[in-house]
């Protein structure tokens, strides 16, 4: 398993990463959580629909989504939040969507990131679909897809890897092994030893990397880009994590998880040690952490004061959604808003 | 102007889709090498190479997500499946990603796509190669379904449901692949997705059918003209979006209709129909609306397959007891 950085926040070698560069992956990692423990409060206020918090993993996802270039195509999860957002969704779109709005899934332009996908497994084929596409037109874009160590387990799995290894698609597979598939434990889920050994089956490289890593995620996940960019095809990373919170805020993990595991887990935070890691740099302050704190919440708080502010949709969009040009039926259905 | 197969004629259109537009793609499951079950990609990947016929693994689920990932990116993928009845492990992708995204994106990103499947019975196939499930994907709100029964309908049908920008399910009467021959313009042209076809004018009674049941449709009401009945009939060839008002016009028109179609009855389209036509013109209604359809079983192996699909016979018998009511 690959480690850069050690929970006590010692490294391994040298990092690939600048001292400013670490500082920045932290400050992203501190708005996610910021961010994820906002929406945990929102829900229980009743202002938000049911929220998947990803609390644990802001290291996986903040690490794979900075490895991106702009217009790189990401299809994600409910749980993908941080990971979108570093990707360049806008936090007030994804508190739009949590709100119950499917405006909160219109990327805007140039944010090739779609809406996340609730079902789970099917949309990894469709990052070997989208970089397919980029890699026919000859341009350099690729796709990452994201998803859990539940989903390994879907048929969907097995289509998406040989799909994109059989046509050598430009798609990286990050699999978030956070530990559970709700609340079945990644031990029952597979015999496998590993996740990522599972791409030597489809003829492509698989990597296990520590999850709570943020410098070794964005390493591996950046060297895949790169082999994908170059024509070379798809890799399976395995990003070894731990989901800290419930499945979702309708789930209560002491039913089926050890707490002292969790509590082991906490320990292992993906902030504490690169917040660790500054410190012993000079690169860290109280100071400095109450500040982007400070803006975190703000920003946060922006961007949900700007979702809530937004009118509930019409009925009429609601009927204009499905189609680029009403049906007849809706049309007619249109004509019906008032009886 | 050349006299073509339904095969022929959608084999065509395949052609000058991929010669007029360079986003549009096949891809498929014995589509390259041997032009597919029916061969109805015969031929293209040679003449269009293997960056544009791609030949892919037996995975439905793998053929139709890949598409849609490529209609995200803006290509216009035009995808096989090799029977309805195997297009099931498709049908979470059709269901939940791709007739959704427009919607769940609020139109930020959309599937311009085509979903190919050859259906219906009447050829004494295995089982699972004869099915007729088209209401389990009309029912699906942001598709398309679409059903031609002639060779024109065909080629215009196809080229508009490649550039529709919206999924089409577009279903092809295995029976009548090869059973007519018309003359098609080569020319570009598509056909709107949506209006009926009045396949024949009639004052007395309407028979409404689609895709392959046409035929005995047909049949059906040549035998009752002879009678001295005029007969018109309906070729519905979108399911969805039904035309809504060609069927109320017709209904209005003659009072009695007659939906025939291979689906078992029970939840089939024709329901669909029936009640549309009660709701909007019960008054213009002479008697009630008939449904001459395949019965509530699933689809018989060969030594069963008279028993099931509606023959000429049901047909004129349905529309006589509905002139006499």
């Amino acid at each position: 398993m690959l480690t850069l950085i050690y929970p006590d926040g010692t490294v391994r070698d040298r990092l690939p990463v600048t001292l400013e560069g670490m500082r920045r992956l932290y400050a992203e990692m501190v708005e996610a959580r910021t961010y994820d423990h906002k929406c945990m409060a929102l829900q229980r206020q009743g202002r938000l629909a049911t929220y998947a918090p990803f609390e644990g993993q802001e290291a996986a996802q903040i690490g794979a989504a900075a490895a991106l270039e702009p217009g790189d195509w990401v299809s994600g999860t409910y749980r993908d939040a941080a990971l979108m957002w570093r990707a360049g969704y806008p936090w007030r779109l994804l508190v739009a969507g949590r709100t119950g709005d499917e405006r909160g899934g219109e990327a805007p332009e140039g944010v090739n990131v779609l809406p996340p996908s609730i079902t789970v497994g099917g949309h990894m084929i469709h990052a070997v679909g989208l970089a397919w596409a980029e890699s026919l037109r000859g341009s350099d874009r690729v796709a990452l897809t994201s998803f859990g160590d539940g989903a390994t387990s879907e048929g969907d799995f097995h289509e998406a890897m040989n799909f994109a290894a059989v046509f050598n698609t430009p798609t990286v597979f990050l699999c978030q092994n956070n530990g559970f598939a709700i609340s079945y434990p990644r031990s029952e889920q597979t015999r496998s030893e590993s996740i990522a050994m599972k791409a030597d089956g489809y003829g492509m490289p698989g990597v296990v990397v520590d999850g709570n890593d943020v410098a070794a995620v964005s390493s591996a996940v950046g060297s895949a880009l790169a082999r994908a960019r170059k024509g070379e095809g798809p890799t399976l990373i395995e990003a070894v994590t731990y989901r800290l919170g419930p499945h979702t805020t309708s789930d209560d993990p002491s039913r089926y998880r050890d707490e002292d595991e969790a509590a082991g887990w906490r320990e292992n935070d993906p902030l504490e040690r690169v917040r660790l890691l500054l410190e012993r740099a000079g690169g860290w302050t109280r100071e400095w952490q109450d500040e982007l704190e400070t803006q975190a919440a703000e920003r946060v708080e922006e961007a949900v004061t700007e979702a809530e502010a937004l009118p509930d949709p019409t009925f009429e969009e609601m009927l204009l959604r499905m189609y680029g040009t009403p049906t007849g039926p809706l049309r007619a259905q249109l004509g019906e808003a008032d009886r | 102007m050349s006299e073509v197969t339904l095969a022929q004629a959608l084999n065509g259109a395949l052609a000058t889709a991929l010669e007029s537009d360079d986003r549009v793609v096949l891809l498929g499951e014995d589509i390259g090498r041997t032009g597919g079950v029916f061969r109805i990609t015969d031929g293209l990947r040679d003449k269009y190479g293997q960056e544009r016929v791609f030949d892919t693994p037996v995975a439905e689920s793998g053929i139709v997500g890949a598409a849609f990932g490529m209609a995200i990116a803006g290509m216009r993928p035009v995808a096989e499946l090799q029977f309805l009845g195997f297009s099931y492990p498709a049908y979470d992708q059709i269901i939940n990603h791709v007739a959704r995204i427009r919607n769940r994106s609020n139109h930020r990103f959309t599937a311009p796509m085509v979903i190919r499947v050859p259906y219906g019975g009447g050829i004494g196939a295995a089982e699972h190669h004869s099915e007729s499930t088209e209401a389990i994907y009309a029912h699906i709100p942001g598709l398309k379904v679409v059903v031609p029964s002639t060779p024109s309908d065909a080629r215009g049908l196809l080229l508009a449901a490649i550039e529709d920008p919206d999924p089409v399910l577009f279903l092809e009467p295995i029976r009548l692949y090869r059973a007519v021959k018309e003359d098609v313009p080569e020319s570009y042209y598509t056909i709107d997705i949506g209006p009926l076809r009045v396949e024949r004018e009639g004052e007395d009674i309407t028979l409404v059918s689609w895709g392959a049941m046409i035929k005995e449709t047909r049949a059906a009401a040549v035998t009752l003209e002879e009678s001295g009945v005029s007969v018109e009939v309906l070729d519905l060839r979108t399911l969805s979006p039904i035309d809504h008002d060609g069927l109320v016009a017709a209904a209005t028109k003659t009072g009695r209709v007659v939906v025939i179609h291979e689906a078992p009855r029970t939840a089939g389209l024709g329901a669909e129909v029936a009640a549309l036509i009660q709701e909007r013109c019960l008054y213009s209604l002479l008697a009630p609306v008939k449904r001459v359809t395949g019965w509530d079983t699933i689809f018989p192996l060969k030594r069963s397959e008279r028993h099931y699909l509606p023959t000429v016979e049901r047909i004129v018998r349905a529309a006589e007891e509905t002139l006499e009511a």
